[in-house]
């Protein structure tokens, strides 16, 4: 016991130099990640400024209850989740570019495809949206003029909410596409060839050689990437929605994460809007777990 | 015989398909810039799909007449500079750190690192805290806030434990090199190509954020590139809303029409200015881009 002991606090002594290394890092998140974590408790409190965290009042779930009690709640759900689903049904766009990208013959045209393809995955969310805000504008945007030389009709994109989810979730797969298939890209340069050769011997087409062959190959890593995205179902991006929001399009675009910094940081109602938080947090890491426990069941493929 | 033929057509319409996204990748790039050089009249009325039409770079000029752009410009650069010396700072040396699995407390402090991915205070907490600690409007307010990515240490980890071989180490123990010596000597002079990725990484993220910057930092002096452009956006959008044209004399109806064509246009220009140091960066980092996901993908 004595020696067991000893022999810890000898290669503590012995790693300090790691501690030095790690030192940084180590505060860095404890202020800005575990000090938060703590503070997360103003969800279960009647948090006021001038009271502080610790002078206000204890009143455990109220919050919780009031958010799920609140008319709007079904609405805010509604929406995370149609705009959540929506994103994850694009979930094989990128499998699917990456498997037609691995039939190219021409090694020049793959690289030059490939190359394009990440572009967009380099503008900024602020840019993406002003585009999508100019392209689509009933009278300037070239999507109507398009439309137009088409022979069809203006139409009002931008003001009507039933076409929120679709601008959010396709922009978004013009922006991910390419970059997003890299992985799938590496992950199937490394299937065997013998396998596709034993495939073709015994007269399979090359579309049964995506199907047999391919497809199994880069399962696990399609597995990995789905879970990632399924844990991302209510965590939709803040950020592009709220650049896209506008008042005629609130009845889809407002979501969870969005009401919360109104009411939080434009409203001032930091503990109602603090528990509204940790209740998306906490269902996000729920499904994660699920979706992951299933996978490790199933596919014997899990993120832990 | 039929194989073969099924396999052509196959190859065929693949390689149609490819052509038809790529031109849809690329196309929205093309416009802004043909938008961009074009008469503001022309693509304020729509006419423009293919091609330019009556060549001009007042747009350009007009953007370039926003002081605050410049001041963007100049912010944008700085944060993006420090804030990523400042990430590999905090970054590199922790993941070096934890690629050494002999470390006692090596997996408390994995956890320590890896729990923050999948849980947080989130918004308010977070914000209480910046605020309490006087972080709001400071030049120096996005260069702290979002200091590190645990997903940037883990993939650099994960690089430091899989291809620098231990014999290397051994080496300099043998010679009674410290840890130190073993970092800064062995570890960091192998590391380019991973510093390169997450710096890339780092930087593409601090260009482009917008959120932050939102929050916390609303004085004037100190707002990124990205809260400029969506600033003049949205004041495009009001000084057209506000014109009344009821009591507006001809000439002044004609300065206002152009006027407004112009700062439609300009949008278009201000979307390319801030843009161009990532397309400009671009050529010469994407084959870092993929290099880091492909070892953020192995499983460490």
């Amino acid at each position: 016991m004595k020696n067991r002991k000893k022999l810890t606090l000898k290669s503590i002594f012995h790693d300090w130099r790691l501690y030095v290394l790690l030192l940084p890092s180590l505060v860095y998140l404890f202020i800005f990640a575990y000090i938060p974590m703590y503070g997360v408790q103003i969800a279960f409190r009647d948090f006021s400024p001038r009271k502080g965290i610790w002078g206000s009042e204890w009143v455990g779930l109220e919050y919780f209850k009031r958010f799920i009690e609140y008319p709007n709640f079904k609405f805010l759900m509604m929406n995370t989740l149609r705009i959540g689903l929506y994103s994850l049904a694009t979930f094989p766009c990128s499998i699917i570019f990456a498997l037609m990208l691995n039939e190219v013959r021409s090694t020049k045209f793959k690289k030059s495809v490939q190359m394009i393809s990440y572009i967009p995955h380099f503008l900024s969310t602020v840019v993406v949206c002003s585009m999508v805000t100019l392209f689509f504008n009933q009278k300037t945007g070239v999507v109507n003029a398009i439309i137009e030389f088409l022979g069809g009709t203006r139409t009002d994109f931008l003001t009507k909410a039933s076409y929120f989810e679709d601008i959010y979730v396709w922009s978004g797969v013009w922006q991910g596409l390419g970059f997003g298939a890299i992985i799938y890209i590496a992950a199937l340069a490394s299937v065997p060839m013998e396998q596709i050769e034993a495939a073709r011997i015994d007269g399979a087409t090359r579309l049964q050689i995506i199907w047999h062959v391919n497809i199994p190959y880069i399962l696990p890593t399609i597995i990995i990437m789905l879970i990632f995205s399924c844990g991302g179902i209510l965590g939709v991006g803040f950020e592009k929605i709220l650049l896209l929001q506008n008042d005629l399009n609130l009845s889809r675009s407002q979501v969870i994460s969005t009401y919360v910094y109104e009411i939080g940081i434009r409203g001032g109602q930091f503990s109602y809007s603090s528990a509204i938080g940790l209740f998306n947090t906490i269902i996000n890491v729920t499904i994660l777990a699920i979706v992951n426990e299933i996978a490790r069941r199933f596919g014997e493929t899990s993120i832990w | 015989m039929r194989k073969i033929n099924s396999d052509k057509v196959f190859g065929f319409v693949n390689g149609l398909l490819l052509v038809l996204i790529l031109l849809i990748m690329v196309y929205p790039l093309y416009f802004v810039i043909i938008a961009s050089i074009s008469d503001p009249i022309q693509v304020g009325q729509g006419k423009l799909v293919l091609l330019p039409k009556g060549f001009t770079l007042d747009s350009y000029k007009e953007a370039f007449r926003e002081k605050q752009i410049w001041v963007g410009y100049r912010n944008s650069i700085y944060y993006t500079v420090v804030g990523t010396l400042f990430n590999l700072f905090l970054t590199v040396p922790t993941a070096y750190a934890l690629s050494k699995k002999k470390m006692r407390f090596h997996g408390a402090l994995t956890f320590y690192y890896v729990f923050t991915m999948y849980f947080g205070g989130g918004l308010l907490p977070y914000y209480l805290l910046v605020k309490e600690m006087g972080l709001i409007n400071k030049p120096y307010t996005l260069i702290v806030l979002g200091g590190l990515s645990v997903y940037n240490v883990v993939v650099t980890r994960t690089y430091f434990a899989n291809s620098i071989p231990e014999s290397l180490y051994e080496a300099t123990e043998i010679d009674g090199g410290s840890e130190f010596d073993n970092f800064f000597r062995i570890a960091l002079p192998l590391s380019k190509p991973i510093i390169a990725v997450i710096a890339l990484y780092y930087a593409v993220g601090r260009w482009n954020d917008y959120f932050t910057a939102m929050i916390y930092t609303a004085k004037k002096a100190y707002q990124p590139l990205q809260t400029v452009l969506r600033g003049i956006l949205l004041e495009g959008e009001m000084t057209l809303g506000r014109i009344d044209i009821n009591i507006l004399s001809e000439e002044e109806m004609a300065y206002y029409v152009r006027k407004s064509f112009l700062v439609e246009s300009m949008k278009y220009s201000i979307i390319f200015i801030a843009s161009l140091p990532m397309l400009i960066a671009y050529p010469f980092v994407q084959k870092y881009f993929v290099q880091g996901v492909m070892i953020g993908s192995v499983k460490g």
